[in-house]
């Protein structure tokens, strides 16, 4: 056997099976921390899928993004509530068989449909961003991320924008009964507001 | 069998669609475990663009995967800020208790 088709074949089989096995793991852990933890393991092994395919970029976007952000975002939030997860595992077995023959007949068509792909005559014709034999991936993005594709690169920082927004507006939270610093109205104090001058007639008090 | 094709990917693609859709039907209870499903479903949809695109040497498939990306980050730091503030409001997470609108 030739090893140039016998060491990509192997990669290949260990990623995904790598990534089958993970994901099953993330729905079937009994701990959600545990699911979070292999969520990062099937991302890994994704990302070496990407990287079989060609698309390097992608593939430590995918690392960075998905590892270093989203299952950290993911963490941070399983392990902040207080949860009985255990409580929330109940009607599992309940939805077990259908869940599974659902899965079953989903996973049956979608890779007949996979196996009889063919494509079309026109598929040549009708790319976007054809990429010539020689550039490498990172090249071939760089050339037209922000050439091509800078419209939508400015609407999906939009997008991330409003995220962000929107996660900070709802998770701000003011505490009431708490003594804040005031900026606006200190500086926005003179001297007649905390100064007063009172004439006080002798003998008398205040 | 040993020469991979996009056949190959299409099928591990459609193994992790169908793991994330058993997910959220089988953690019916756990808006986490359901979000993390959701992003089970997004990844597989990226290897589905990014085989499709190597396979045809055209790069917009791989774009559209950053994109697919983007939003998918999003999506999780919202609905997980949804949940926290959700769950400092009401003590628990619990999916069937969430009916405040009646929707």
């Amino acid at each position: 056997m030739d090893l140039a088709v016998l060491l990509p074949a192997v990669a290949f089989y260990a990623f995904a099976g790598a990534a089958i096995l993970f994901a099953f793991g993330v729905v079937a852990a009994r701990n959600p921390v545990r699911s979070v933890l292999f969520l990062i393991m099937t991302f890994f092994s994704a990302a070496g899928l990407f990287v079989l395919m060609g698309a390097e970029f992608l593939a430590m976007i995918l690392i960075m993004v998905y590892v270093g952000a989203v299952a950290v975002l993911f963490l941070f939030v399983v392990m902040m509530l207080d949860i009985d997860f255990v409580e929330m595992r109940q009607g599992f077995a309940d939805y077990l068989p259908l869940g599974g023959l659902l899965a079953f007949v989903l996973t049956v068509e979608l890779i007949v449909l996979g196996a009889s792909w063919s494509v079309s005559g026109k598929a040549q014709e009708l790319r976007q961003a054809p990429i010539s034999g020689d550039t490498d991936n990172l090249r071939a993005f760089s050339e037209v991320l922000y050439t091509d594709y800078a419209f939508f690169i400015e609407a999906a920082g939009l997008v991330l924008l409003v995220a962000m927004i929107g996660a900070i507006v709802l998770t701000n939270f003011h505490k009431k009964g708490v003594k804040r610093q005031n900026i606006s109205a200190q500086v926005a104090r003179r001297a007649k507001d905390g100064v007063e001058l009172v004439d006080i007639k002798p003998g008398q008090g205040l | 069998m040993m020469v991979i094709g996009l056949a190959h990917y299409l099928a591990v693609a459609a193994i992790l669609f169908s793991i994330g859709v058993f997910g959220i039907f089988v953690n019916r209870k756990n808006v986490i475990v359901i979000l993390m499903s959701i992003e089970l479903i997004l990844l597989s949809v990226n290897i589905n663009f990014v085989a499709f695109s190597t396979h045809l040497h055209d790069l917009g498939g791989q774009v559209f995967a950053l994109f697919v990306l983007t939003v998918a980050a999003a999506e999780a730091a919202v609905g997980l800020a949804i949940l926290v503030v959700y769950f400092r409001n009401r003590g628990n997470i619990a999916v069937s208790d969430i009916n405040l609108m009646k929707g």
